[in-house]
């Protein structure tokens, strides 16, 4: 089964109004080039489930968004996400701010069917008075406690940046830290793979690095070869996220029209001259991964 | 061991903020920022062996890493520690953390996630409640806050309560006894911990040359004085050079306002 699909294929099978989560963490491996295409398109009214980073405040800015459900949105240096600070000052965004183990447990409720996750995260918080949907659950046995329980997560779509990929929807992930793109996975209806390198299969005699697959192929519905496709955010091993890149964006959300700015010089053409410019091929190739 | 003569307050404040993790045995111990850090390595190099600690990334070392750009030195791998594993370790609460809140209150509960009384339209975004709500009520928590004042330790509650406190009211049915685990503070001022009666808030340990009286001045709610109230101590030199073994590039003198001396003389 062929799975390759184009930027454009993947973005056409997007719905407005859908719940789309996105894989990654931050500035960290981040299917950045489709959500370039998403931004060109007429897409909007989405729900974005996200560890976010970039992705988020340029869809926001864009006005892609009518809800964001996050455990955080930030840049890692740059710590607050500054289009999304921008709207969320603005009083403009709806929004399930969540903490970042209970986006797990509803991420991982919904891959398995069941409408809840019961958990102690949250309880006491501002988790609860911020989003007063949520409801808690007694323990049946015999302790009595009051847990909450964390709604399934349920994705129209998924969005994830894997280093290699075949046309079969097998998937390797390098990298220190697989993140929850797993999750994502499983929580959704349809999972859109980028990949920096699209080969004819991923077998190998080298059973070890089959851990870096993350997911079962019967999950991937299209594969999209994106080589440097995660820029401006790291993707392990080729590239470090593009911190000059993400000052430079992050200064436009304080000027007017800065968004206008920052699209016409960077995405109003393809992904090939996106990455001119940005400062090439062998700049971004050249970008060191970062060490903390 | 040898009493330092010639320290900041950072430095200070990195030894007695390593106190924090004194008995906790073996746990993952995580301190987010630069001087939380620096003093979980130091328990860790000290007196607290079972500490496991991160790359900051995604994975256990054998020794603390230090901080910035390392050079030669090449950590040691002794485990995986991807974020799926820290919050297994989070909910099993076999961690302490030390973190920096923006706002905390009376109760102990503390803010990063947003200023204002409007959580739909706040005045500062800042972090989001990242992973305080399960940190809270999971483990132990401590907190460094580099600047005490009563911006920081609020009269009122905090705007957006991110960590659970001691507010017994927002706790749940049948929750446990110990449902909230507060260790240390530390501030640039003191070190006051919430084991007062009914979980007030008592100074332990005084900086050279602040009274209790500017400490209470600089809070927003009452302070006890704890039965053992004394001086925080100086550093060793060997404090101080694992300390500076762990931070080559001199990263704590850029935490706290102009960089102060530890022992200061009385406003």
């Amino acid at each position: 089964m062929n799975k390759e699909m184009s930027l454009k294929s993947v973005a056409g099978e997007l719905r407005d109004g859908m719940t789309i989560g996105v894989g990654g963490w931050g500035p960290r491996r981040k299917p950045m080039a489709l959500i370039r295409e998403i931004l060109r398109s007429d897409l909007k009214d989405l729900t974005i489930v996200a560890y976010g980073g970039p992705e988020v405040g340029m869809l926001c800015a864009a006005g892609k968004v009518r809800k964001v459900i996050y455990g955080f949105v930030s840049l890692d240096v740059i710590p607050i996400e500054p289009y999304f600070r921008k709207v969320r000052q603005e009083g403009t965004l709806d929004v399930c701010e969540l903490d970042e183990g209970l986006l797990v447990l509803g991420l991982r409720a919904a891959g398995q069917n069941v409408p809840f996750a019961a958990t102690h995260v949250g309880l006491g918080s501002a988790v609860m008075t911020n989003n007063p949907e949520f409801k808690t659950v007694v323990s049946p046995y015999d302790d009595g406690q009051e847990l909450l329980a964390m709604p399934a997560i349920k994705l129209d779509a998924a969005l994830i940046h894997v280093s290699r990929a075949d046309r079969s929807g097998n998937t390797l992930t390098f990298g220190p830290d697989p993140y929850f793109d797993d999750l994502f996975a499983r929580a959704a209806a349809k999972v859109y793979v980028t990949t920096e390198e699209l080969v004819d299969s991923i077998a190998s005699e080298n059973a070890e690095e089959m851990k870096s697959n993350l997911i079962e192929p019967y999950l991937v519905n299209g594969v999209v070869e994106t080589p440097l496709g995660a820029h401006p955010t790291t993707s392990h091993y080729g590239y470090g996220w593009d911190m000059d890149h993400l000052k430079a964006y992050a200064a436009t959300a304080g000027e007017e029209g800065g968004w206008q700015i920052y699209f016409h010089k960077h995405l109003a053409g393809d992904e090939a001259s996106y990455i001119e410019s940005v400062g090439g091929v062998d700049h971004v190739r050249n970008l060191p991964i970062p060490t903390f | 061991m040898t009493i330092a003569q010639d320290f900041t307050l950072a430095e200070l404040i990195i030894v007695a903020a390593a106190e924090a993790w004194r008995g906790d045995g073996e746990l993952l111990a995580t301190g987010i920022g630069p001087l939380p850090r620096l003093a979980a390595g130091l328990a860790k190099q000290t007196f607290a062996p079972g500490l496991q600690l991160t790359d900051g990334e995604a994975y256990l070392t054998s020794e603390p890493v230090p901080l910035g750009p390392r050079g030669d030195h090449r950590p040691k791998y002794t485990g995986w520690m991807p974020y799926s594993r820290v919050f297994d370790s989070v909910w099993s609460g076999r961690r302490h953390a030390m973190v920096t809140p923006v706002q905390m209150d009376r109760w102990g509960q503390a803010n990063i996630s947003a200023l204002g009384p409007d959580f739909r339209k706040p005045k500062v975004q800042m972090l989001g409640v990242r992973g305080f709500p399960g940190n809270s009520v999971s483990h132990k928590n401590s907190m460094f806050l580099p600047s005490h004042s009563k911006r920081t330790f609020v009269e009122g509650e905090v705007d957006v309560v991110a960590s659970v406190g001691f507010r017994k009211e927002t706790w749940p049915a049948n929750a446990r006894p110990d449902f909230v685990k507060i260790g240390i503070v530390a501030t640039d001022l003191c070190v006051f911990d919430f084991n007062g009666p009914e979980h007030g808030a008592q100074v332990r340990l005084l900086h050279p040359g602040v009274t209790f009286e500017q400490v209470q001045a600089a809070t927003g709610f009452p302070l006890l004085r704890a039965a053992d109230l004394a001086e925080t101590p100086p550093p060793s030199e060997e404090q101080l050079a694992i300390i500076r073994r762990l931070d080559p590039h001199n990263v704590r003198a850029r935490v706290i306002k102009d960089n102060p001396p530890g022992i200061r003389t009385a406003a």
